[in-house]
């Protein structure tokens, strides 16, 4: 008896969590004229074709992508270097370190935005620039994205073994060497883990992104700007393959994991 | 150590790459505007930004924004460098006072010829000199035929039978213009008594409300799920054309007339390249083609050529004289009145200050069970450890 009310109560959340994303997925397929998203009027890939004729969609994807790639790659190296540093300080320093790496995370959004606004705006002006765009958008997605890398890296040096390193060196490592060869794949799984966690937090940004963008468009303004008319189908389409690719993302990471679980059972 | 560098370095190459790929291309011009308000190429319409750059060598950065106010903020708060935008008419004049337009030299857009007499001299922007019209149209109301019988008054929305099925805007000007006009005021009017009338009217509309929305109305009227609806009409025209149940009336007591135009503000660098653009805009047969996509109304009679003649006809879009004359058009308000518009609105959907209590003592009431629990739980544990 318990274990059926469990099981209904699990079903229950996962419906909650995962219904709209199922009409909204229903409804890239619907063949409708008036753009409807509510009424169904049968099976159709237009909105599918529409989404890749429509040139102002598409580029706002590919630079949203060209965002998330930069940035997470960026951030990823920044915050596995942190990481190490912070992983290896004193106490207290280190204690100071993660609340400071922490503060943004729970800074609301659109503080961070403002704020990375003015900065842009005032450093922009300083060297005689004028428009934010690119930079400052890949530039304020690093800056969010860094304390999830750096949280995620954490553990796994935490994990790992402080001899290893200076065993490594014992035997005639230079430093280098020795993080490439002994600490970099002891840490990998935690990266990795930041790496894409960091590319789905760039992806789907608003907030952020809304004050930083200048003259630049990615995807989620541009979606946003939709409202005064109607969001067309077109964006079920696109959100549909952006949600297969974000589940992909996720299948990997969740898969890997498993893995090093299970090979690090074997080793012990 | 040299993989890091390598990758560094493919970073900065990609980001160098941005930066220079638009500089190469010669001049590129950053164009806001509203969201979806222009022939994209998708339905065999014309591709008009791909268009323009293929006459004149200019590329086009088209970047989209949803409200007036969010490309307010985006203009004021600096960093951003647009060469065109289109906001609305109060928005212009406002933009006007500020300084922050540009003013036109029609030398560079002989196309202006074409734009009708009545939209030249727009009292938000007196002598046209800062901007030129791009689309235009009026609010109306949408009813379902089926359950309202065609009303001829903006009352029909304070109507207790169809009390659940209307709906109502979702920004303060659109929803005061509609209580200005059922009252027989004026629209632009800065006198706070006028205005909190029109928020007692409001009020007292609340309980009828299903929703206040904007772009739901499409989805909300086409189920039947409401019945009654003041929309622009452009917007909304889609509707009416694919549905015999739903119909559009311009209420008699008048109604808001917009005009969305074309502007440079001040800091614009390419001010030359953005007039060539306006004047693309203004050649009948690309606002012909462009309107026949974007759903508004031209400003142009030589462009309604260029359109099938059931738009080019139709009541909704190209209403008559008479209905016109009736009309007012939005100028931006001085501080003090809109700042009290603001607030009205903000009592006329939270509630006023009795329901702001209510909420208090929701609040008062979850923390006072809050701390029950935790007092229970510490009281069982004790227990307990006895």
């Amino acid at each position: 008896m318990k274990k059926t009310g469990g099981r209904i109560y699990t079903f229950l959340v996962f419906l909650f969590l995962y219904a709209p994303i199922l009409v909204l997925i229903v409804f890239s397929f619907n063949d409708t004229e008036t753009a409807s998203r509510t009424v169904w009027s049968g099976f159709s890939l237009k909105w599918y074709e529409k989404l890749f004729e429509d040139r102002l969609i598409l580029e706002a994807l590919r630079n949203t992508l060209l965002i998330a790639v930069i940035a997470a790659a960026a951030s990823t190296v920044l915050g596995t270097v942190a990481a190490i540093g912070i992983n290896s300080m004193k106490r207290l320093p280190q204690r100071i370190m993660m609340n400071i790496t922490n503060f943004p995370m729970v800074n609301p959004e659109i503080v961070t935005g403002v704020s990375l606004m003015l900065l842009f705006v005032f450093a922009v002006g300083l060297f005689g620039g004028r428009s934010l765009g690119m930079g400052s958008l890949i530039t304020a997605h690093i800056t969010f994205c860094l304390p999830y890398v750096i949280l995620s890296v954490l553990p796994k040096l935490r994990q790992m073994d402080p001899n290893l390193y200076e065993a490594a060196q014992d035997l005639g490592c230079p430093p280098v060497q020795a993080f490439f060869k002994v600490v970099l794949p002891e840490i990998l799984p935690g990266v990795v883990t930041g790496m894409i966690m960091a590319f789905t937090l760039s992806i789907d940004d608003f907030v952020i992104s809304y004050f930083t963008s200048g003259t630049t468009q990615t995807l989620p303004i541009y979606i946003y700007s939709m409202t005064r008319k109607r969001v067309s189908p077109e964006i079920n389409a696109l959100s549909t393959v952006l949600f297969a690719v974000v589940m992909a993302l996720l299948i990997v990471i969740n898969v890997r994991q498993s893995r090093a679980q299970k090979a690090a059972k074997e080793d012990a | 150590m040299k993989r890091i560098l390598a990758f560094l370095l493919c970073v900065c190459a990609l980001w160098g790459l941005g930066v220079t790929a638009s500089a190469e291309e010669g001049v590129t011009i950053n164009v806001y505007n509203w969201g979806e308000y222009i022939a994209n190429g998708t339905d065999d319409s014309m591709d008009v930004n791909a268009e323009f750059t293929r006459r004149t060598g200019i590329g086009v950065n088209y970047t989209t924004f949803d409200s007036n106010e969010s490309l307010y903020s985006k203009l004021a708060g600096g960093g951003a460098d647009y060469d065109i935008i289109i906001p609305s008419d109060y928005m212009v004049s406002k933009l006007i006072n500020e300084g922050r337009l540009a003013p036109l030299n029609f030398d560079n857009i002989p196309n202006y010829e074409y734009i009708d007499e009545q939209f030249r001299d727009p009292n938000y922007d007196p002598g046209s000199v800062y901007s030129v019209p791009y689309t235009w149209g009026v609010v109306g109301m949408f009813y379902n035929k089926q359950y309202v019988e065609e009303p001829d008054s903006w009352e029909a929305l304070w109507d207790d039978e169809y009390a659940g099925k209307i709906l109502m805007f979702d920004n303060p000007r659109d929803a005061f213009a509609i209580a200005l006009f059922r009252l027989g005021m004026d629209v632009n009017t800065t006198n706070p008594d006028d205005w909190d009338e029109a928020a007692q009217l409001l009020k007292g509309q609340k309980p009828l409300v299903q929703a206040y929305v904007m772009d739901q109305i499409f989805d909300k009227m086409e189920s039947g799920e409401a019945w009654l609806a003041p929309y622009y009409a452009g917007d909304a025209a889609i509707l009416v054309e694919n549905s015999d149940d739903i119909g559009f009336v311009v209420p008699k007591e008048g109604t808001n007339f917009f005009v969305d135009a074309m502007c440079i503000p001040a800091t614009s660098q390419h001010k030359a390249e953005a007039e060539a653009y306006i004047n693309f805009l203004c050649d009948p047969e690309v606002a012909g083609a462009n309107m026949d996509y974007v759903g508004y109304s031209t400003p142009e009679t030589a462009a309604r050529e260029y359109l099938s003649p059931e738009v080019a006809e139709s009541p909704i879009f190209y209403p008559d004289e008479e209905t016109l004359r009736n009309t007012q058009i939005f100028v931006n308000l001085p501080q003090e009145v809109s700042s009290l518009v603001d607030k009205l609105w903000a009592e006329v959907k939270m509630g006023g200050p009795g329901e702001s209590a209510v909420l208090v003592a929701i609040i008062l009431g979850f923390l006072a069970v809050y701390v029950a629990i935790i007092v229970y739980k510490r009281r069982k544990r004790k227990k307990e450890m006895e």
